[in-house]
């Protein structure tokens, strides 16, 4: 058979589109992940089946006990501080009551409550759908549940912000780093372009320690294992009435609120 | 066939470079978001998707609405749209292009594109409506293109073609519904999630693609020896009329949804939209705008006699195009994000550079169209000094 130089240029340009294309994406589904059997675990490191927070509203009482939880967070993960409203980033932060539980809030309701801040960050769900939308599996949910950004693979479509119903998520929308205060070299800082958000400090899991919010609280946030009955968190779940941010979402979020009065066992 | 892309006129030439100076500026301010990041938008933490992605989404509706001539013409054998089947694909062929260049400067990485290929994610719509966009890109450029060619050789379209056209049927279906499906699955955006915003997402698209096909074949017919034909353009308005009434009444089921049961997650867009929200109302004169240019549209369309004068056809059809530009190129993507989830209201407006950019990705789309309608024009004048 002839072929002359026409349909010769037309048929490699094609072979070699589909070729780069289509084998990739038929490699990567076939591949089904990547084994990590060369990774050994630290023995001090911290694991659960269900990483959960429990906030105690009545334990947070000064201005200084909300600065010292959200410092502690940014302050080690490099979190640029922007001016500029609309550009914020922001891992752990406060909002008033019928922001954060909106529907259930009304003008009636405890006055101790109107006007307290209650600390929101992101819920770690365990049915998460930033990480259903995510076209790259940037975004991830590890096998302890813990929701994790990969900030060398985002590309920084945003689905992930659209699809968070909590407000959880940040974009970088201008180069991060001239903007941080004091730069902590033992965590990334990021680029701009990419979307970032709390961690339920990993970082400090694997080395046997407690997220940094949660230690430096005095208390007032409890973490532990939501699957493990004798965990610091089931204890209180059990004991005390506690609520979550749009339940009815079916994302289940793993941070809990108690609110109100006495103190637990 | 491309080569008669590169005669012509002073006015063509004339065209030609405008679209390619409207497409330097545009590039010159995508190099400084592309330094400086995504901050030069007006976008923000709380409306982080604006001016581009709405784009895309209008976009799609216009690619998609070619399929309106191809039912007709290849299922039942309507020949009246034999002329304009062609400027159809072509309009798809840039109107897809325009989608993909949207998509690609709202990405804060846009150097890491191929992620999405490198991870494919079948979980993400995203993935799916790369998938969708890039193959109805392709069927439509090799659609148009081995059309033409038969076209002008006199002889009827391959088999292969036809099986590429009866795919494409079901193909532009689908872009516009993954499209919505973009949106209509998020929870927590009560704005979006509605089960007939796929429907609504094409009724829009068969109303706005149509009508600019019609301005389109009239500029066409008015500049070159090309004539479309008047009972084809009077189809197509008949096609425009049915689709902007189901797209108004598609709204108006919307508005009743949200109204009637007073659900304020429900209602806070709309308010936010068409009234403002805690004192912010920046975008309640486009929404009325819109409104009021699709009451317009609707009495020039439904009364035959206006719709049969082609002055106040073309009238009619400019009117729906702005009023589904802002309804879609604007409210439906700002308006799911007000208020925030936190119920609180930032408001968007596009910046320039935001707005130059998205001119030059226009200008690109045209000028493609532009390339594309001379090609096909020059191969009918050709046939139709043969045939004289």
């Amino acid at each position: 058979m002839r072929i002359d130089r026409r349909k010769f240029l037309r048929f490699a340009g094609l072979s070699t589109l589909l070729g780069f294309t289509g084998i990739s994406v038929i490699n990567e589904l076939l591949r089904g992940g990547a084994e990590a059997a060369t990774f050994t675990s630290n023995p001090a490191s911290m694991s659960a089946k269900r990483w959960a927070m429990v906030i105690d509203m009545s334990k947070l009482k000064t201005e200084a006990d909300y600065k010292r939880v959200i410092n502690a967070c940014h302050s080690i993960h490099n979190v640029p501080e922007l001016d500029n409203k609309k550009h914020e980033i922001k891992w752990i932060w406060t909002e008033k009551h019928e922001h954060v539980f909106p529907g259930q809030s009304d003008e009636y309701v405890m006055e101790s409550l109107k006007h307290q801040p209650f600390m929101v960050l992101c819920n770690h769900c365990a049915n998460p759908p930033c990480v259903r939308v995510c076209p790259t599996k940037a975004t991830f949910k590890r096998k302890d549940g813990i929701v994790m950004m990969d900030y060398h693979r985002c590309i920084g479509c945003r689905f992930c912000m659209a699809a968070c119903p909590f407000g959880a998520r940040s974009f970088n929308w201008k180069a991060p780093r001239p903007f941080i205060k004091d730069l902590n070299a033992k965590f990334p800082t990021r680029t701009k372009g990419v979307v970032e958000k709390c961690n339920f400090c990993v970082e400090r899991l694997v080395r046997g320690l407690k997220p940094a919010c949660v230690e430096a609280s005095n208390g007032a946030l409890a973490f532990g294992d939501l699957q493990d009955p004798g965990s610091e968190v089931r204890k209180i779940l059990s004991s005390r009435y506690a609520i979550r941010r749009k339940p009815e979402l079916g994302t289940g979020p793993s941070v809990y609120y108690v609110i109100g009065g006495n103190d637990h066992a | 066939m491309l080569e008669k892309a590169l005669t012509g006129r002073g006015g063509y030439w004339g065209l030609i470079l405008f679209l390619i100076a409207v497409i330097g500026i545009g590039f010159i301010f995508y190099l400084r978001q592309f330094s400086e990041g995504l901050g030069i938008t007006g976008m923000s933490r709380d409306v982080s998707w604006g001016f581009y992605i709405a784009q895309f989404t209008f976009l799609v509706g216009v690619a998609a609405s070619a399929v309106m001539l191809v039912i007709p013409y290849y299922l039942h054998d309507f020949k009246k749209f034999g002329k304009i089947v062609i400027l159809g694909e072509f309009l798809a062929v840039a109107a897809t292009t325009m989608c993909l260049l949207f998509i690609f400067v709202d990405l804060g990485q846009p150097k890491r594109i191929f992620n999405v290929i490198l991870y494919p994610t079948l979980s993400s719509i995203l993935f799916w409506d790369m998938v969708v966009l890039n193959g109805y890109l392709l069927l439509n450029i090799v659609i148009g293109w081995a059309t033409l060619g038969a076209d002008r050789k006199g002889v009827s379209p391959s088999a292969w073609v036809k099986s590429l056209i009866y795919l494409s049927i079901p193909w532009a279906i689908s872009i516009h519904t993954v499209t919505a499906f973009l949106y209509a699955g998020l929870p927590g955006r009560h704005f979006w999630l509605t089960a007939i915003l796929a429907a609504r997402f094409l009724a829009s698209a068969f109303a706005s693609g149509p009508a600019l096909l019609i301005i389109l074949c009239l500029i066409v017919r008015k500049y070159t020896k090309f004539d479309p034909g008047r009972e084809a353009i009077q189809a197509v308005g008949k096609i425009v009329t049915y689709a902007m009434i189901a797209n108004v009444f598609f709204l108006g089921l919307e508005l009743f949804t949200a109204f009637y049961s007073q659900i304020p997650g429900h209602m806070h867009s709309f308010e936010y939209l068409y009234f403002g929200l805690e004192g912010h109302g920046k975008l309640v004169p486009l929404m009325w705008t819109s409104s009021i240019l699709a009451v317009v549209s609707l009495i020039l369309l439904i009364n035959p006699n206006m719709r049969k004068n082609e002055g106040t056809l073309v009238l009619a059809c400019v009117a729906v195009f702005i009023s589904l530009w802002i309804d879609k190129g604007f409210g439906l993507v700002i308006g799911g994000f007000v208020p925030n989830p936190f119920g609180r209201v930032t408001e968007y407006f596009p910046t320039l550079p935001e707005v130059l950019i998205s001119l030059g990705i226009w200008a690109v789309g045209f000028l493609i169209l532009t390339v594309l309608y001379k090609v096909v024009v020059a191969v009918k004048e050709e046939l139709g000094v043969a045939k004289n």
